[in-house]
């Protein structure tokens, strides 16, 4: 086969060559997760995936070397291949920031902001995205839209109101479970998820839908409201599993395994895809070879405490970009709950809210 | 001049006798003598727009097409006509459906396509049996088939029904809906013509478009060029609706000034009831509105045309475009605001919900709409609803996400007194309408 050609392409000042046929935010994520544009519905491994978020716009200033003249219209980092000589702009793009604060904004007026009883809350991508890149408040002042919760087996728990139409699940459910039971009923506003035929999805991979989800639409139902995540240890750990790679991440407290998950990289897509059963079916620590602690380096809650690896904007950035990078607001510093030397796995057990009834009555 | 409706009002023209008698399937003789390059060429030198709503030069599409080796190539006419106002497809296959299946012959031939689709808009229900009939006619007189004239050439030509959906227009929407998914635009590139059904090369044209190839083919198309003026060559079909004493499908020549459009007795015989116009979209609901003085004049004072430079001349500012065609006019009576409420509830409805500025967009703009319609509006939804359409605008997959922004942007542009009007004056704007004010109908009061 012949060598792929290299093109150079910058983004944000920063450059990077990377193969023809890359697209611009492959090249942005290569250049580095200062300059990397927010994706909420591309997903690398799911083909067919992108285009329909539209958080991850950026401006086009040069189009090529060969071709210099600017895309007039922003494009989709995630669906736009690079060419050589190619100049973009994320950050350092106006537009891309006013279009970008749009498209946070309407993804969040119709979404329920139940981040308090939310099980995503600490490692949803829509937080971070709102966090980075919106605007505090909301000019949407309409009865926010909501639908059922619906069931999707005995294992995974659709709550439509929160989901942002990625279509992620649905390829996930077409692309590794080799039938589609998933789709897209009704359009527009009023398009939703469903499982379609309501039979209960018992494919051994479909449990991915959970990990590939960006917020707490699609939740493991054998782990819903038993603990937030910032509050549980993440362990990589393997098992010799006749279906999958058996490569997971465990999430735990003490000794006890509160949900296992695929292994997730900073861009918060998973490393391998993993079966059912030990999704589902291995809650034991016993069942698992532990390897160690899991690094978390995502800007989000999950990464707080002493869970290394958090990417911290190099002090140079703003003078290579131009401008002081408007990304990362550091939740963590802001958060109480996450002081620093706190060591979580001293508290036994999840708090009840009788520990505090007892304090409180102690007091008097 | 007429080409494409000249013969519409013969007695059976419906059926292939009267209208082979009257000269019809003759382009189909002629192409198939000359090679599908010099075909696309006389198209090209035809100068022909679509007439879908683009008004990208078909010639140039159709040289875009892949001819990968070994594998087969599709034509598919988008007969899916949803956009409010526009009805002109409709009446053509209504009408004169073998003109539609002989340019569909024609067309094929020059692509290299052996199965042509026609996807026709659900709620058309009658339409299907009347193309049927046509295919099945051309077929049993050898124009359709295996080995068409001897040439050679196979053609089978099928009729697809939508289910009711306008976004399956988008021509990337309609060959997914063809192929039985989902009807939601495909992220571009790559382009139908590289991928396109079942990922083969295709070109999507307009119901219009290709009837246009048979008087192309039979005229030459360095003479069907000659007609028209400017970049608008040969001649278009409009729908015309609303506020008129003679609504109903016309074909024109691009030279016909809009004011005797409207109200020479020849067309559309002026508006009832001695009203005065207050307002137009001239090619379908997707295009901006004008307001009477920019519709008949443009802003230099010059004489506006009914032809895709004219209508645009100013851009959005003071123009609009020529669209699909679909001719609304508003008289003194209508309120921009209702209006524009009733179709931002269309795009709404018509979403396919792919992208979140459209899917959530457009909603929130009805409901703006919809509050200061009713009265309870407040000044400063005027500017929210502008910096909705704003990001919306431009940051979506397909152009549905713009078609639903140029309507409401225009109408805030042009009408905004009237939206203000609407917020001061709740109670009052719930018993009577704005008027026409400051964008006056320039023509003289008619005595009543
Ligand atoms: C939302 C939407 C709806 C459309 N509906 C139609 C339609 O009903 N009929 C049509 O011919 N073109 C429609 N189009 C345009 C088509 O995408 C395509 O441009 C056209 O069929 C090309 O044909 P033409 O080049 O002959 O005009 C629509 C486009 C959009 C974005
Ligand atoms: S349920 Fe989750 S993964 Fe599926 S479309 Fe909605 S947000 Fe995306
Ligand atoms: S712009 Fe609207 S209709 Fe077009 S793909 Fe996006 S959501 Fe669908
Ligand atoms: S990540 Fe590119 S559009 Fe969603």
């Amino acid at each position: 086969m012949a060598e792929q050609p290299l093109f150079k392409v910058t983004i944000d000042n920063v450059t990077v060559e990377v193969p023809a046929g890359t697209t611009i935010l492959q090249a942005a994520r290569k250049a580095g997760p200062e300059v990397a544009p927010p994706a909420m519905c591309y997903y690398s491994k799911l083909e067919g995936s992108g285009g329909k978020c539209r958080t991850c716009l950026v401006e086009v200033s040069k189009g090529s070397d060969r071709d210099p003249r600017p895309m007039p219209k922003l494009v989709a980092s995630c669906r736009t291949t690079v060419m050589d000589g190619m100049e973009v702009k994320n950050l350092t793009s106006e537009r891309v920031v006013d279009a970008r604060k749009g498209v946070v904004e309407f993804l969040l007026i119709n979404h329920p902001l139940d981040c308090p009883i939310c099980d995503q809350a600490g490692e949803c991508h829509l937080q971070d995205l709102s966090y980075n890149h919106g605007a505090s408040g909301t000019r949407y002042e309409f009865q926010r839209r909501t639908f059922e919760k619906h069931s999707l087996g005995d294992k995974i728990q659709l709550h439509m109101t929160r989901c942002i139409l990625c279509y992620r699940c649905v390829m996930v459910a077409d692309q590794l479970t080799g039938q589609r039971e998933h789709g897209v009923l009704e359009r527009g506003e009023r398009a939703e998820i469903s499982d379609y035929l309501e039979k209960s999805l018992d494919k051994e991979f479909i449990g991915n839908v959970i990990d590939v989800c960006p917020v707490g639409a699609l939740t493991d139902k054998t782990f819903r409201f038993k603990n937030r995540v910032w509050f549980l240890k993440p362990l990589n750990a393997h098992r010799d599993c006749p279906t999958c790679s058996g490569k997971v991440t465990l999430w735990n407290r003490g000794d006890e395994v509160f949900r296992v998950t695929a292994r997730k990289d900073q861009w918060g897509e998973v490393e391998d895809w993993i079966c059912n059963e030990c999704r589902f079916d291995k809650k034991k620590t016993s069942d698992w070879v532990i390897e160690g602690p899991r690094e978390i380096s995502r800007h989000s809650v999950i990464s707080q405490n002493k869970y290394i690896g958090m990417v911290k904007p190099k002090e140079t950035i703003d003078e290579v970009i131009g401008k002081e990078p408007r990304l990362f607001l550091d939740i963590h510093d802001v958060s109480q709950v996450n002081e620093k030397d706190r060591d979580l796995s001293l508290i036994e057990g999840p708090a009840h809210s009788t520990d505090f009834k007892e304090k409180d009555e102690k007091k008097q | 001049m007429k080409l494409l409706l000249e013969n519409a009002h013969i007695e059976g023209i419906r059926y292939f006798e009267a209208y082979r008698k009257n000269g019809g399937y003759r382009s189909v003789e002629k192409a198939l003598k000359m090679t599908p390059d010099e075909i696309v060429e006389e198209v090209k030198k035809s100068g022909l727009r679509g007439r879908g709503g683009a008004g990208f030069p078909t010639g140039l599409k159709w040289s875009f097409l892949a001819k990968p080796e070994g594998v087969p190539r599709h034509l598919v006419c988008n007969a899916d006509e949803s956009e409010p106002g526009t009805f002109k497809d409709r009446y053509l296959m209504e009408f004169l459906p073998h003109l539609l299946i002989e340019g569909l012959i024609v067309s094929s031939f020059a692509l290299g396509s052996n199965a042509t689709y026609i996807y026709i808009r659900g709620e058309y229900a009658w339409i299907p049996d009347i193309l049927e009939q046509a295919i099945q006619e051309a077929k049993n007189n050898g124009f359709l088939g295996k080995n068409i004239l001897g040439t050679g050439f196979d053609l089978e030509i099928y009729v697809h029904r939508g289910a009711g959906a306008y976004i399956c227009g988008e021509e990337t929407a309609l060959i997914e809906s063809l192929e039985g998914k989902r009807g939601n635009p495909r992220i571009k590139p790559p382009f139908p013509a590289v991928q396109g059904v079942w990922m083969r090369p295709t070109v999507v044209n307009n119901v219009e478009t290709l009837a246009t190839i048979v008087p192309i083919i039979n005229m030459g198309g360095e003479a069907y060029g000659n007609i028209g003026v400017g970049k608008s060559t040969g001649t278009k079909l409009i729908s015309a609706c609303g506020n008129l004493n003679k609504p109903g499908v016309y074909e024109i020549p691009f030279d016909l000034s809009v004011e005797d459009f409207i109200y020479s007795d020849e067309w559309c015989g002026g508006i009832p009831n001695g009203k005065r116009l207050k307002a137009c979209i001239p090619g379908g609901s997707s295009v901006p509105i004008v307001p009477a003085n920019l519709l008949l004049k443009t802003a230099k004072g010059e004489t506006r045309y009914m032809n895709y430079e004219s209508l645009s001349d100013g851009g959005f500012q003071t123009g609009t475009m020529l669209g699909s065609g679909g001719f609304i006019v508003l008289d003194e009576d209508q309120c921009v605001v209702k209006h524009t409420m009733t179709l931002a509830h269309f795009y709404m409805h018509e979403s396919c919900g792919q992208c979140s500025p459209c899917r959530e967009g457009t909603g929130w703009m009805w409901r703006i709409l919809k509050n200061i319609e009713n009265g309870k509006g407040k000044m400063e939804d005027i500017d929210l609803l502008w910096d909705v359409q704003r990001r919306i605008e431009g940051n979506t997959i397909c152009p549905l996400g713009d078609a639903a922004a140029w309507p409401v942007a225009a109408a805030i542009r042009h009408f905004r007194d009237e939206f203000e009007w609407h917020v001061l004056n709740p109670e009052e704007a719930q018993q009577r309408n704005y008027g026409i004010a400051h964008y006056a109908d320039p023509r003289e009061v008619p005595v009543a």
